[in-house]
């Protein structure tokens, strides 16, 4: 909106570029790949050609460089100096939700690990 | 405003007190409401990752009830996962056209946006309808309750959003593309994009590897 600015700092998310051919190749590039990581993720789910315990993994990281295409050619986050401020709201976000994730799934599943015996088990007339 | 009350008010870059909005002062609202509304969208992205947290704790209990790659259909999901692709590729066309102020590829790209969402939205409530209807619904385990929880509050966001569209199509047609009407539309394009990158993560930690061998 602000293309007349010369000293434009600031850039809002989504904001679509100036030229009409490079932002649409920009979604064009965007949609292509992130098809592309869609099919692949989907063709790993499904193959036996990749060593079994690996799968899920992959599909994570498959699922990581989807979400970068999208933030990318759709949200136009870039690491421009115009973009400080949204790449940083974005670096906080992301840094919240492996806290929350990554903290949870950590202690539930020690905590499922290390759960006591159930009251079946506990009865001591049922034991030798 | 002229130069005497700019510096009364502290936005001019003469003066002594550092004002902490730059040396123009503050941004214009093209640029203030879209960055609040991506502070919204990533604080609403922060309440996912506590369903997938969820998830991912409850997923394996089942209850002795249908298990994951019991339940669900890859086939299904690969349609939804095109469908709201494309309807946030084909959203940025309508920002492209909006920003060009053309009116009628405005309107048939959000029509078509909003479309692609409802085709979305229906193969998810035929899958809901279909899990519950053979006893697998949000009451059966915790599994099939954080599912419920997670993929459905997914859903709300992108009803919430076709209404949200529908609410923009027409007040583009009242209004024209004026300033406010433009900021709302960059918002709804957010909003729209962040759902989409939310359904990345879904069909893979739910669907995918949720339905492996």
């Amino acid at each position: 909106m602000s293309q007349d600015d010369p000293e434009l700092l600031n850039v809002a998310p989504g904001e679509p570029h100036d030229n009409l051919l490079s932002e649409t190749i920009s979604y064009i590039v965007g949609l292509g790949l992130a098809l592309l990581l869609t099919g692949v993720s989907f063709w790993v789910a499904s193959t036996s050609a990749i060593w079994g315990p690996g799968i899920a993994m992959g599909l994570v990281v498959l699922a990581i460089a989807q979400m970068g295409v999208h933030l990318v050619f759709f949200l136009h986050i870039t690491t421009g100096p115009d973009n400080t401020n949204n790449v940083l709201a974005l670096a906080f976000g992301v840094l919240i939700v492996f806290l929350v994730m990554i903290g949870t799934i950590w202690i539930m599943a020690h905590l499922a690990a290390n759960m006591g015996p159930t009251p079946e088990m506990l009865n001591l007339q049922m034991q030798h | 405003m002229s130069a005497s009350e700019a510096a009364a008010v502290g936005l001019t870059h003469g003066a002594s007190e550092d004002t902490g909005l730059g040396h123009r002062g503050p941004e214009s609202k093209s640029i203030v409401v879209p960055y609040g509304f991506w502070l919204f969208v990533l604080s609403d992205i922060v309440l996912f990752s506590a369903l997938f947290a969820t998830y991912a704790s409850l997923a394996h209990a089942t209850d002795g009830g249908p298990a994951s790659n019991q339940l669900f259909d890859r086939s299904l999901v690969a349609i939804e996962t095109v469908a709201l692709l494309l309807s946030s590729f084909v959203c940025g066309l309508a920002m492209i056209a909006a920003k060009r102020r053309n009116m009628v590829w405005t309107q048939v790209w959000l029509f078509v946006t909003g479309a692609l969402g409802a085709v979305f939205l229906a193969i998810e409530l035929y899958e809901f309808a279909h899990m519950i209807s053979i006893g697998a619904g949000p009451q059966r385990s915790a599994f099939l309750s954080s599912f419920f929880t997670l993929v459905g509050c997914h859903g709300a966001h992108v009803t919430a959003g076709l209404m949200w569209i529908g609410t923009m199509m027409a007040q583009v047609w009242a209004k024209g593309f004026r300033p406010h009407i433009i900021r709302r539309l960059l918002c709804l394009s957010i909003f729209w994009h962040a759902l989409d990158i939310i359904w990345v993560a879904i069909f893979t930690i739910v669907y995918l590897i949720g339905t492996l061998p």
